[in-house]
């Protein structure tokens, strides 16, 4: 399964060394991120590389070649160290990048982790993420409220079958406690009640019709959908881990004819914000990668030049990007953006 | 045939030997020597009926309706794979070529604005040229075609990669090239013109594989090269052909995925790969070359849809799914070991 093909993807400025280290020249930093087949971390990339033409950084992206792909990671944290870089930013794959993340701080490179806290949180210096629990919270406040008490049928389409992504887990839960039910576990999907009551807007009942891997992509979201949707042809709540998903859901329910049922998506993208003002999503939770990415290289250059070290959101264990609700209704309770004000700080094209 | 006189007589010529009457075993295994697509057709039927009277939903022709449909994009990739395979190749970039292809359908429509009647055949062009890419370093630089498609699944899948930038294309509806995603009611199924494409895909391979030359051909390759190179047959040529029929198998499933996906989609059939492989040996193709028909891997891709479809509406966990396909998998290469472990 695993491919070698995207391995260092160095970017067109590379050569000027920075090993001296001292207030002045080019600060060398590495970004390494999961993968580059998503759009979400292609942001980051982008962001990272106008921020470092501002800042006179030497930016060097690598990338793993599928989600969970942590040897080409640690490939790439090697090669900082051996640069002479003075930080990496990185999105992990997975634990296994822990030991050469610890090599690179004992070598004096600041690493800073972008999107999700690495496990444990201290194998980096500092976290910059999205609380993807807080995002799926949000949309899960938005469907409950405007179910205005009606029973929800809902259907879970999330990330993987192994459910120990803690991306996957953040925001299913969050839109969980969003919608007022117990997810009934903290590590692990599908363990709340499939029959309940659900305490967010005014309240109801709630049956839970499936939890399926999408793998975050358009065809399995589609597929997910429609077994979904053979299993419960009454579902009236679709949430979707990412955009692709939510695309993948919103083909299906329109194959079925059923494209009032309203789909709860999370990323932000330009694209996805486009898909709520033409109403094929309900909401779409917004993050800003492009914002960590960015923020990264801009605290790497200030501390290599002798700037303070970043730190983290009070309250929250790492630095948090933020997150916003974008939908086209506003509803009593839940705080959200018009796509229109959401389109100023979305990314992708 | 011979028929003995008294049972239990010890059979005392070669003739007697040869005319014995077969044991219950040896009867099975002729028949399914006969017809390689019969095991995974009864695995289909007995988990039909399983799921069926485990959710009434399961048979619903609705229902039946999405399995085919989703079955669509993998049974179209599988007539592919299965050329290759009886050649006794494979094709593990086989995937990745399809999900370029689509892309490019895709985005010369949308970001080019190319019309789709054009995007179309320079989808299939790409197809094609990878797929002769492949071919040509199996037989021309004699390179395994396990080496050659690892490799080539690696290039390909970066190009894709490179080309999409991360992006999903969604076409606007009524494009040309969501043509195969439009329905087509036949009685109470509501299959899709992509379906209907598959079927197309199967009944002409089928076809070409029974009853010419070319197939019969194929056939021989995959079973012994050396023979059919003694027996004047240009084998190299015949396995280049394999790979670029193959080619527009591929093409048709990118097709068919533009279709579902409603657009381009770097991330979607990513799995694409191994499910066709999966499908074909499950379907009872020898991975050895050779023997197997292209049914075969059409039921093989609906017994993985199936399994997928069935399991959901029963609400158990989707780990199950791929539990079962493993067991199915081991279970497929075993009887094709036991099939050809004895010449009739």
């Amino acid at each position: 399964m695993a491919v070698v093909a995207t391995a260092g993807f160095a970017t067109a400025c590379s050569s000027s060394g920075s090993a001296s280290g001292g207030g002045t020249g080019s600060v060398g930093v590495a970004l390494i991120l999961k993968t580059l087949t998503n759009p979400y971390f292609v942001a980051m990339e982008k962001d990272a590389k106008a921020e470092a033409a501002k800042d006179d950084v030497t930016l060097t992206v690598a990338a793993g070649t599928t989600d969970g792909d942590t040897q080409t990671q640690i490939t790439a944290i090697d090669n900082a160290i051996a640069r002479g870089d003075k930080g990496i930013l990185i999105t992990t794959n997975g634990d296994a990048v822990n030991a050469a993340l610890k090599q690179a701080e004992s070598a004096g490179l600041f690493v800073i982790a972008l999107d999700t806290a690495p496990s444990p949180p201290s194998v980096a210096d500092i976290t910059y993420a999205t609380d993807n629990t807080a995002a799926g919270r949000l949309d899960g406040q938005y469907a409950a409220a405007s179910l205005k008490g009606e029973t929800a049928v809902i259907a879970m389409l999330d990330l993987y079958n192994n459910q120990v992504v803690s991306v996957d887990i953040d925001r299913d839960h969050g839109f969980l406690e969003g919608m007022g039910i117990d997810p009934g576990s903290t590590t692990e999907n599908a363990q709340e009640a499939k029959n309940g009551d659900y305490t967010g807007g005014s309240g109801g009942t709630y049956t839970i019709a499936c939890h399926q891997p999408t793998q975050g992509a358009v065809d399995g979201g589609r597929t997910a959908m429609e077994n979904c949707l053979s299993a419960n042809p009454g579902i009236n709540v679709v949430y979707a881990i990412n955009e692709p998903a939510a695309e993948g859901a919103y083909a299906a329910l329109k194959a079925a004819g059923k494209t009032d049922i309203p789909i709860y998506a999370i990323d932000g993208s330009c694209a996805g914000l486009k898909l709520v003002a033409s109403g094929e999503f309900a909401s779409d939770a917004v993050q800003y990668p492009g914002k960590m990415a960015g923020l990264g290289v801009d605290s790497i250059a200030k501390l290599a030049r002798g700037g303070s070290k970043p730190s983290v959101t009070n309250g929250l264990s790492f630095y948090n990007t933020g997150t916003a609700l974008v939908a086209n209704t506003p509803l009593a309770g839940v705080t959200s953006e018009t796509p229109a004000q959401g389109s100023s700080a979305c990314w992708g094209s | 045939m011979t028929i003995h006189a008294a049972g239990n007589a010890a059979p005392v010529t070669a003739e007697d030997l040869r005319n014995r009457p077969a044991t219950p075993a040896q009867r099975v295994h002729a028949v399914l020597h006969r017809q390689p697509a019969l095991s995974p057709a009864i695995v289909l039927v007995l988990a039909g009926v399983v799921f069926a009277l485990s959710n009434s939903r399961f048979y619903q022709p609705e229902n039946l309706s999405l399995v085919a449909q989703q079955a669509a994009v993998v049974g179209s990739l599988a007539v592919g794979q299965t050329l290759v395979i009886l050649t006794a190749g494979i094709d593990l970039s086989i995937g990745a070529v399809m999900v370029l292809s689509s892309l490019v359908m895709a985005k010369l429509a949308l970001d080019n604005g190319v019309p789709g009647a054009f995007a179309l055949p320079a989808g299939v062009l790409v197809a094609f040229a990878a797929q002769a890419v492949n071919g040509l370093l199996v037989t021309r630089i004699k390179l395994p075609p396990f080496i050659v498609t690892l490799g080539t699944l690696s290039i390909f899948t970066a190009i894709t990669l490179i080309y999409a930038q991360g992006q999903t294309v969604i076409l606007p509806p009524g494009s040309f090239l969501l043509w195969s995603a439009d329905t087509v009611s036949i009685g109470s199924l509501h299959l899709t013109t992509g379906v209907l494409m598959m079927i197309g895909l199967y009944v002409v391979s089928g076809f070409l594989l029974r009853y010419t030359a070319w197939g019969r051909h194929l056939y021989a390759v995959g079973d012994d090269v050396e023979a059919s190179r003694l027996a004047g047959l240009p084998v190299d040529r015949i396995v280049l052909s394999a790979y670029l029929v193959a080619g527009l198998a591929i093409a048709v499933a990118a097709w068919v995925l533009v279709g579902r996906v409603g657009g381009g989609d770097p991330n979607s059939g990513l799995n694409a790969n191994l499910e066709s492989i999966t499908a074909v040996v499950i379907g009872g193709t020898s991975l050895f070359g050779g023997r197997g028909v292209v049914l075969g891997s059409l039921i093989g891709a609906f017994i993985v849809q199936v399994f997928d479809n069935g399991l959901a509406l029963a609400g158990i966990d989707p780990n199950y799914q791929v539990l079962a396909v493993g067991v199915l998998v081991i279970a497929a290469v075993s009887v094709d070991q036991w099939i050809r472990s004895v010449k009739a």
